[in-house]
């Protein structure tokens, strides 16, 4: 099979739905598997931090979300370009489909680092540049489900909603180093600083376990959500029947 | 698919205008229009008026205190207003069909919305630059920002004008879009709102202003050069 053959058969939704039912097991598996390893190795097995105590712990959960909301945010927009360009309905089911998780990995990525903010700053809520570019992402995730949902016409809700994703994708390194910018004038840098290179395998490896595991559940939410996606854009298609039948 | 029918459709025609003409056409025709109907250019103003005279009663009558939070209030104001403004940049051309012809004009719609949202710069952003000086004294601000101020405003709401014209072209079919307009364009214009705020308040405190002026500066000419494209494509999608 060329290459060519396979991108043609990726606009072919019962294909892609096969396909995701077959993939979804093993990123899942995967996924559970690298998730309950690193979070035990991150949170027993990696030595306590010499300033923070137990607390950096948090880490384990806040960095790995605080990634993927960004990392899902990329492959929404890439997704909706795809779908702008070659018109592939499938590109914007998996676009549509990356919204509802991206916005929940930047909610978990809010709570965790808040949480974390208040053992470390003594304050739940600080106007630190990390946190105030991930609220904004959060608001971005927000702007374009609410797009989607305003509109009845799907054809149309994934047209504009795949505009709004790409002019997203262009203003957030914009976003992220304007707060930057203007939190260094504001404010003295803050105490935590995330990519200490001195951080010993024992606490770095179970953070990239984790970080790996974070992507593998996404891209198993991602199947099961566009496998949803599919079923609710192809109902009135008669493989449907056969597909679900059990 | 809906492209090559409205090309081949242009060729019958008689020899289009230069892009640069229908823009100039548009621009000319957008300010006319607005110019007959007044309440669209006044309505703003008054707003942004109103917004800023609710700080000192909400905060304090102190000038001094004022003064200190006087950048966030004025930009917070115009970027409110100039919210409130897009409700003008489309609607009714929509509305009566007007859009649609523009579409099907064979016109590079590209151009066409940078007219109108140069049009809708001219009619809202710059009186808005030459309000907030008004606005700023009321705030205690000192009488030698004013220029800072109504640069860094003019500049600000021409990228603010742009962002905005995507937002108000993407909910172009949606029923009370305000709230969700506000959701789709405020978050993208808080670059312009930093640098904004942050020039207005180098210029209070009597500092050179000019690298976030330069700041937006850019942010102005990269909205420029993309927005229209995006905002001709939103409007497409929306009247297909």
């Amino acid at each position: 099979m060329t290459f060519k053959q396979w991108f043609h058969r990726l606009g072919s939704p019962p294909h892609v739905y096969a396909f995701a039912e077959r993939l979804t097991p093993w990123f899942a598996w995967s996924a559970a598997l690298l998730i309950a390893y690193g979070a035990f190795a991150g949170l027993v097995l990696a030595p306590p931090d010499y300033q923070q105590g137990e607390d950096y712990r948090i880490i384990y959960v806040h960095a790995p979300t605080a990634w993927m909301s960004l990392m899902v945010y990329s492959t929404m927009a890439v997704a909706a370009a795809i779908g702008l360009i070659w018109r592939m309905k499938i590109a914007h089911a998996a676009a549509a489909s990356c919204a509802p998780i991206g916005a929940s990995f930047t909610l978990v990525a809010l709570v965790t680092g808040s949480l974390w903010g208040q053992r470390m700053w003594g304050t739940y809520w600080e106007w630190d540049p990390r946190l105030t570019s991930e609220l904004i992402l959060f608001f971005l995730y927000l702007g374009y489900m609410g797009l989607r949902s305003a509109m009845d016409d799907m054809q149309r809700a994934d047209r504009a909603s795949a505009v709004l994703a790409v002019v997203g994708i262009v203003n957030v390194p914009i976003i992220h180093y304007s707060v930057t910018w203007w939190n260094s004038l504001h404010q003295a840098p803050s105490v935590m600083q995330l990519a200490r290179p001195t951080m010993p395998a024992s606490m770095l490896v179970p953070l990239l376990i984790m970080l790996l595991g974070f992507t593998l559940l996404f891209a198993a939410l991602l199947l099961v959500r566009l496998r949803a996606e599919i079923l609710t854009r192809e109902r009135s298609a008669s493989w449907i029947r056969e597909a679900v039948s059990p | 698919m809906g492209d090559a029918v409205i090309s081949t459709a242009v060729n019958v025609r008689p020899p289009l205008s230069s892009p640069l003409e229908a823009a100039r056409l548009m621009l000319a025709r957008d300010i006319r229009l607005a110019l007959r109907k007044r309440g669209q250019i006044i309505q703003p103003l008054v707003f942004f008026a109103i917004v800023t005279t609710l700080f000192p009663l909400g905060i304090s009558p102190e000038l001094s205190r004022l003064r200190d939070v006087a950048p966030g209030v004025l930009w917070v104001a115009a970027l409110l207003s100039s919210l409130l403004a897009l409700e003008f940049l489309f609607r009714d051309d929509a509305h009566d069909g007007t859009l649609e012809q523009h579409v099907l004009s064979g016109q590079s719609l590209a151009w066409l919305m940078f007219a109108k949202t140069a049009a809708h710069w001219l009619l809202t952003g710059l009186p808005l630059a030459v309000m907030a000086p008004l606005a700023g004294l009321s705030l205690g601000v000192p009488a030698a920002s004013l220029g800072g101020i109504v640069f860094s405003v003019a500049l600000g709401s021409i990228a603010l004008s742009l962002i905005g014209a995507i937002g108000a072209a993407l909910t172009l079919t949606v029923k009370r879009s305000g709230a969700l307009l506000s959701l789709l364009t405020l978050p993208l214009s808080m670059p312009v709102l930093i640098f904004g705020a942050r020039a207005t308040e180098l210029a209070i405190k009597g500092a050179p202003y000019g690298p976030p002026l330069y700041l937006l500066g850019a942010l102005a000419v990269l909205g420029v050069t993309l927005a229209p494209l995006a905002a001709a494509a939103a409007v497409r999608i929306s009247l297909e």
